[in-house]
């Protein structure tokens, strides 16, 4: 790695009444590159994952977004300073459309979300924006359906929409496959090798397939520790991964 | 859906011209100062419903707004002798104000806990009112506010319903911009997921701060144009059972509809007159028997259900069109305490 890390963790902790859900993880995500932090259930991703875009406040440690200390800061603040997520379970207003969806995205750095005395056509001015993301993500047949009567891989869609409006400097991605079929994964692993040009992704994910296609870099992470990071190639064939997933096996099944 | 109609369609205009009419109609109707009680209601029930439906919070101590701008008004036409318009206005920023430190530390809650520190200010409010004799008249209340404008007397209730239906329809009129606006989009995403708002960018906290004060600032126009109605402000305006009643409205008309508050108003006041003229002394065995049948009945209130009937004619006429937020009386997370989901 030589590029500057643009997302840094430095002794990061989340405890729950005693429990170190995360233990002391540093996390350098360089600049421009796919970052996967894959591990067995209860490894710590989600709680990471949280952590690092504010719904979580650690217990110690700091983080650091370009430069700036976003330890401890709101949801809302984190994603203003360029880190925008998606959600592991689908995370959508049911009733508004999806272009609704993207203008309310693309509105949220401007102060008109305070017009209270205004008319919401003024929203219509992201029209012309959002329907141009909707057909980046391939939804620009449905711009105009409510999101809970979208299909489920149009709806992880439409999250990934979402997020690119925000026009993040920082991408976090929590298990954008989830529950996906077959079909649906592929088009998701398309849809994320295009959008990550000239941006950085995090990326929580299961499916190894995925991160084999996807990343440069890969975190395991194990009891809420860094277990071993390097490049998805020298990673797969750790004896201390394939102990860490073959014992997750052991107590799942 | 009817909010949509009443943007410009056909018969958004038909629906608001008939309302109109009624509202004009009223006095002609029935007894005079019973139509002003139930202008008053009707933009108190809305009021709630702005926060109830359209934010996800369960307001249960409205009654502060609505009780201490009809104090503030009445003292303002009493020893200041301001036109009552002007009076209730400034009753009406008063509730405002006050609703800027309860909302601060109400909204970071929700669901019945919302509720609860709701409840307790008002609470204190009333203990106040009740307390601080030599300004509010404690248990005799606060009397003998003049009724009059520049001097004009306006005794005569037909003729003040007039003068006060105005500023009931502004305040209307206020309640609907701001459902639907920018913010009301805002408002309505908090309502449905938080979380996501919040990812979104969007400070949830501080847009529920200003719902709350604004809707505390419509409960108030209603609470002060209700004590100059009745030339009087007592202890019941600022009364818990006033809060419940304005919440009984909201659902009875259908949460998240706004107009459905007007509908639970003119139903609840109307009925109360009719039972206490009726020398039966159960009213509350009556209301609450009406109350829990309807919305036994009708889920999503009077409005909401009369909504949905029509909604299947409307929405061939735009296929595949999205309902905006705020169409849909969709129950948020609060209301569940009042409404079987």
């Amino acid at each position: 790695m030589t590029t500057a890390p643009i997302l840094t963790a430095r002794g990061l902790a989340k405890e729950f009444r005693g429990f170190r859900a995360v233990d002391g993880v540093d996390l350098d995500v360089a600049e421009g590159k796919v970052h996967a932090l894959v591990g067995p259930n209860g490894a710590g991703k989600t709680t990471l994952f949280n952590l690092l875009t504010g719904f979580l406040k650690p217990t110690t440690g700091r983080i650091t977004v370009g430069g700036r200390d976003l330890t401890g800061k709101n949801p809302e603040q984190v994603a203003r300073h360029g880190v925008a997520r998606s959600f592991q379970i689908t995370s959508l207003f049911p009733q508004m459309s999806a272009r609704g969806h993207l203008e309310l995205a693309l509105a949220s750095p401007t102060p008109l979300g305070w017009r209270f005395w205004r008319s919401d056509r003024l929203l219509a001015r992201y029209r012309d924006r959002a329907l141009e993301l909707l057909d980046q993500v391939g939804l620009a047949d449905h711009a105009e359906m409510p999101a809970g009567n979208l299909a489920y891989g149009r709806k992880r869609a439409l999250e990934l929409a979402l997020a690119l409006a925000l026009d993040p400097k920082v991408l976090l991605l929590d298990e954008p496959t989830a529950g996906m079929g077959l079909e649906d994964v592929d088009r998701t692993v398309r849809l994320i090798q295009q959008v990550r040009e000239g941006r950085t992704v995090v990326l929580v994910e299961h499916n190894m397939k995925v991160v084999s296609s996807l990343a440069d870099q890969v975190t395991v992470l194990q009891h809420g520790q860094v277990l071993v990071e390097g490049p998805y190639a020298e990673i797969r064939h750790d004896p201390r991964v394939i102990s860490a997933y073959l014992g997750d096996a052991d107590v799942a099944h | 859906m009817i909010l949509r109609l009443l943007a410009g369609s056909a018969r958004g205009r038909l629906l608001l011209a008939i309302g109109l009419f009624l509202a004009l109609a009223l006095p002609w109707m029935i007894y005079p100062p019973i139509a002003m009680d139930i202008a008053c209601w009707a933009l108190f029930a809305v009021s709630v419903d702005l926060l109830l439906g359209f934010t996800g919070l369960l307001s249960f101590g409205h009654a502060a707004f609505w009780g201490s701008s009809a104090y503030v008004s009445g003292l303002l036409a009493v020893h200041v002798g301001l036109p009552f318009p002007v009076a209730v206005l400034g009753g009406a920023l008063f509730a405002a104000v006050i609703a800027v430190p309860i909302g601060y530390l109400a909204v970071r809650l929700s669901g019945i806990y919302f509720a609860m520190v709701t409840l307790a200010f008002a609470q204190m409010i009333y203990f106040i009112a009740n307390q601080w004799r030599d300004v509010t008249g404690g248990e005799n209340g606060l009397q003998g506010i003049p009724r009059e404008m520049f001097g004009v007397d306006l005794s005569d209730s037909f003729v003040f319903y007039y003068v006060g239906l105005p500023i009931v329809l502004l305040g209307l009129l206020l309640a609907w911009r701001i459902v639907r606006s920018p913010f009301g989009r805002v408002l309505v995403s908090i309502r449905d997921n938080p979380s996501r708002a919040r990812a979104l960018g969007y400070p949830v906290d501080r847009y529920r701060l200003l719902s709350f004060v604004l809707s505390a600032f419509l409960a108030g126009l209603a609470g002060g144009l209700f004590a100059i109605s009745h030339g009087f402000a007592s202890l019941q305006e600022v009364y818990w059972t006033t809060s419940g009643n304005a919440v009984m409205m909201v659902v009875l008309g259908g949460i998240g509809t706004l107009w459905g508050g007007v509908i639970g108003a003119a139903l609840v006041v109307q009925l109360n007159d009719y039972l206490s003229t009726s020398e039966f002394d159960g009213i509350g065995i009556v209301t609450g028997s009406i109350f829990i049948v309807i919305v036994l009945v009708f889920r999503k209130g009077i409005w909401g259900t009369a909504r949905d009937l029509l909604a299947p004619r409307l929405k061939r006429k735009r296929p595949g069109g999205a309902k905006s937020p705020g169409d849909d009386p969709a129950p948020a997370p609060a209301p569940d305490v009042n409404a079987p989901a």
